[in-house]
């Protein structure tokens, strides 16, 4: 009889409904080979099959590779050789990079579709109509994170590349060889699915610290060659720019910063993905020195430029949702004031507390804004589905003021319109729209049109651009489109704030 | 007939390069803010796009994008095959300025002269109200530059351009390395501006990612007395103005001798003295410009914009 038998009183009042010790489990700890087998296995198939996963279930992945992901092939490629249908692929955005993700649809692999947006041909295939038999849910950043809390989306297994874990599971996006930085999208994920299956590039000696998707988390874990390609994060919507349209645009959106009446030491910014939004933080950084203003924090997706400004001194602290280029990506290793955010935090309406609710201004991008101040950067000026909503609905509802960048025209298309052909985010969350050819203020902001106006700003109306727009474009025929319904836009509390029907042929 | 407005009133500082074949740029171009737009038929279009851009410069002088916006077009040589049909093209829609390349000497400012008379006749525009700016590329050109300058009412400005003139000197022009090789040419065509009273165009800088080579070349030309500059990239522009902007204290000082000339006036004296300083004619000339400058650049003075 061991010392641990004999001690308890089994059948005490007090302990009624309690389960007695009855004696230690074998230990994986004391074998090496064993520990490491508990998570790792050898491929990709077997951590399918070990996941349990089956027909219609939903696989989750994050876009932090951006046009670089390699992952959701490789796995779509696996699933489909076990004989796996009629999935749900929840991934935070897809890409133009995801193409053959149409013949996953065709084939019935693949029968629904969550994601932030979509590019290229996958989403031109998918909004001319006849190829998902549901609609795609687009949601935003913060508005995922609200899906996955409140039992909607719900991922049976995530698949979240890293560049290296340890045998335990525990990431970051700064170690190893691709990596892509911060982990934001992923954390949710890590969160929320019910299996986790890491799928790294190297296994490195425990503990990979500092982790940022933990070893609680994680229940498998399978060594590829590539993940993703890290120098294709920055390919696409996060490019930087020396077009002079872009750096007009951006100029005058810094003005619209520094006057619009938030410009002032600890103040807080995001300054979104396109050329010009980017271009805007080069810019902040001049005028920050020349007036003396620092920035408390700066969030969202972390250039490499915010990062200059981070490192002279001119931003405190960096939060860090998604790295916009390697620069962010090397940031977070050696800036200790530079950390993760997940998607939760960033920007989910169904968090304890989301940063965005602390933003004092956000640089923001539109493919099309009406002259209600209503904001489409999701489908394109030909029906189809070209962007993303992003952080785009989170931020505005949440800043104080949110400046809207976009040239006026876009190769003989105007960028305003009577009515945005989707709407992702309402106009009453908009304040100032900068472009090429003026400023103008939403008539819901006057205190701020008088601010611009005294700091010698010209200020424009939105009607008078639409006007200059359609003086030098002519009006464009209107797109058509089908009865069908490809798209269902969530706005970021999950409601549905807009349908994208298919684009006739 | 259609007047023009004199080109005098406006400042001259930038004059942004748009190649005549580019239709993108011809429609939206005019977003940064240049002083002068100059549509090129020349050396930015290949042979074979020329019919292309000269159509294309037509219909943009004529769109409602470039009213009332005093637009410069650079034709071909008078030597060209394409000369006579660019001149039709950009006087019959209307062009403000024709900017000649290759100038030599007075004779051929002679001739452009009295074509555009017979074509501002043939379209009915008002006559003599299309200017002329010479662009001088050879030793001739600088060597004859005042008689350039003065060889017609239409004369709006002379500019230079640096390589084919360094060509003809038998050397090279590397902006970022020296500007010592231009120094003569720049002064003569200075003089000759001045001796005319028009405006004058320093070369352009061709490598746009040189901010800080270019701005040290702004630097030289402004000090020389140099109205502006050609430029290639709209992304030259900001920087150029800038750097043509008074300072603060400049036109402080400026609104000061204006202030104290027109005191004078009230009193009937001919010289005042500010600060221990005389005035007179020239410095209150100069503090007028000052202001005008400091008008079109923005810059703020004590008590608000000016």
């Amino acid at each position: 009889m061991s010392g641990w038998q004999g001690r308890v009183p089994t059948d005490a009042v007090e302990l009624a409904g309690l389960v007695p010790f009855a004696g230690p489990a074998p230990s994986t700890q004391a074998d090496k080979d064993a520990r490491r087998a508990r998570k790792v296995v050898g491929s990709l198939t077997e951590a399918i099959s070990r996941s349990g996963l089956g027909d219609g279930d939903t696989i989750s992945f994050h876009h932090h590779f951006r046009e670089g992901d390699l992952l959701i092939l490789q796995v779509l490629a696996e699933v489909e050789a076990l004989g796996i249908r009629g999935l749900t692929l929840a991934s935070s955005s897809l890409n133009a990079c995801h193409g053959d993700v149409v013949g996953y649809i065709e084939r019935g692999v693949v029968s629904r579709i969550y994601t932030s947006g979509m590019r290229g041909t996958l989403a031109a295939r998918i909004s001319r109509g006849g190829l998902l038999p549901h609609p795609v849910q687009v949601h935003s950043h913060g508005g995922r994170a609200a899906l996955m809390a409140s039992g909607e989306l719900r991922p049976k297994v995530a698949f979240l590349g890293v560049s290296a874990c340890d045998e335990f599971g525990n990431a970051n996006g700064t170690s190893g060889a691709s990596r892509c930085g911060s982990l934001g999208y992923a954390l949710v994920d890590a969160m929320f699915a019910e299996t986790v299956v890491l799928v790294t590039e190297q296994v490195v000696a425990f503990p990979n610290t500092p982790a940022v998707i933990r070893q609680n988390r994680v229940d498998l874990i399978v060594v590829v060659e590539r993940v993703g390609d890290p120098s294709r994060i920055n390919v696409g919507a996060t490019r930087t720019t020396t077009n002079p349209r872009d750096l007009l645009i951006a100029r005058r959106a810094t003005d619209v910063v520094e006057h619009g009446g938030f410009f002032v030491d600890g103040f807080s910014i995001q300054t979104g993905s396109g050329g010009a939004a980017t271009a805007v933080t080069d810019y902040l950084g001049e005028r920050m020195e020349r007036r003396g203003v620092k920035a408390g924090w700066a969030l969202g997706g972390i250039t490499g430029s915010m990062v200059a400004l981070h490192e002279r001194g001119l931003v405190g602290r960096l939060l860090d949702v998604q790295s916009f280029d390697l620069v962010a990506a090397s940031s977070l290793e050696r800036n200790p004031g530079h950390t993760i955010v997940s998607a939760s935090e960033y920007a989910s309406p169904a968090a304890k507390a989301a940063c965005v609710d602390e933003l004092d201004v956000v640089i923001l991008s539109a493919l099309e804004i009406d002259l209600d101040y209503n904001v489409n950067v999701l489908t394109g000026s030909d029906g189809l589905m070209m962007g993303a909503s992003g952080g785009h609905c989170d931020t505005a509802a949440g800043a104080k003021l949110v400046v809207v960048v976009a040239p006026l025209i876009r190769t003989r298309i105007p960028t305003i319109v009577e009515r945005v052909t989707t709407l992702i985010t309402p106009g009453s969350n908009v304040d100032v729209l900068v472009t090429d050819y003026g400023v103008c203020v939403n008539p819901r902001r006057p205190a701020v049109a008088e601010r611009l106006a005294a700091a010698g700003i010209k200020v424009t109306t939105i009607e008078a651009l639409f006007a200059r727009a359609l003086e030098i474009c002519g009006r464009p025929r209107a797109v058509e489109t089908t009865d069908e319904i490809v798209g269902v836009v969530r706005y970021r509390d999950g409601s549905v704030i807009d349908v994208v029907r298919a684009v006739a042929s | 007939m259609k007047a023009k407005k004199s080109p005098a009133e406006r400042p001259s500082r930038s004059m942004l390069f748009v190649p005549g074949s580019n239709a993108a740029w011809l429609s939206t171009v005019q977003v940064y803010g240049a002083d002068y737009v100059m549509f090129d038929l020349e050396d930015s279009v290949s042979v074979r796009e020329k019919d292309t851009a000269r159509l294309l410069v037509h219909e943009a002088l004529k769109s409602p994008v470039w009213a009332g916006v005093p637009v410069v077009v650079r034709v071909n040589a008078i030597n060209t095959p394409f000369f006579r049909d660019d001149l039709e093209a950009v006087v019959s829609a209307g062009v403000a300025i024709v900017r000649l390349p290759m100038v030599t000497d007075a004779q051929m400012i002679r001739h452009l002269d009295a074509e555009l008379g017979v074509l501002e006749g043939k379209y009915g525009s008002v006559p003599g109200t299309t200017r002329i700016l010479a662009a001088v590329e050879s030793a001739s050109g600088v060597v004859n530059a005042v008689a350039i300058a003065t060889a017609s009412p239409r004369m709006m400005g002379i500019a230079l351009a640096a390589y084919d003139y360094a060509m003809d000197m038998h050397t090279t022009h590397d902006a970022a390395a020296d500007e010592s090789q231009l120094f003569f040419a720049r002064c003569a065509i200075l003089h000759a501006a001045r001796v005319a009273k028009i405006h004058c165009y320093d070369v352009i800088y061709a490598d746009v990612n040189d901010t800080e080579g270019f701005l040290r070349e702004v630097a030289v030309i402004k000090k020389l007395g140099f109205d502006g500059k050609s430029l290639v990239n709209p992304r030259q522009i900001e920087p150029l103005h800038n750097a043509f902007a008074p300072t603060p204290e400049e036109v402080e000082r400026a609104h000061r001798v204006v202030a104290a000339a027109a005191e004078a006036e009230k009193v009937g004296m001919g010289v005042v003295a500010l600060d221990g300083k005389m005035i007179d004619a020239p410095i209150i000339a100069a503090a007028h410009r000052t202001i005008r400058l400091a008008q079109v650049s923005g810059v703020q003075v004590a008590g608000g914009v000016r």
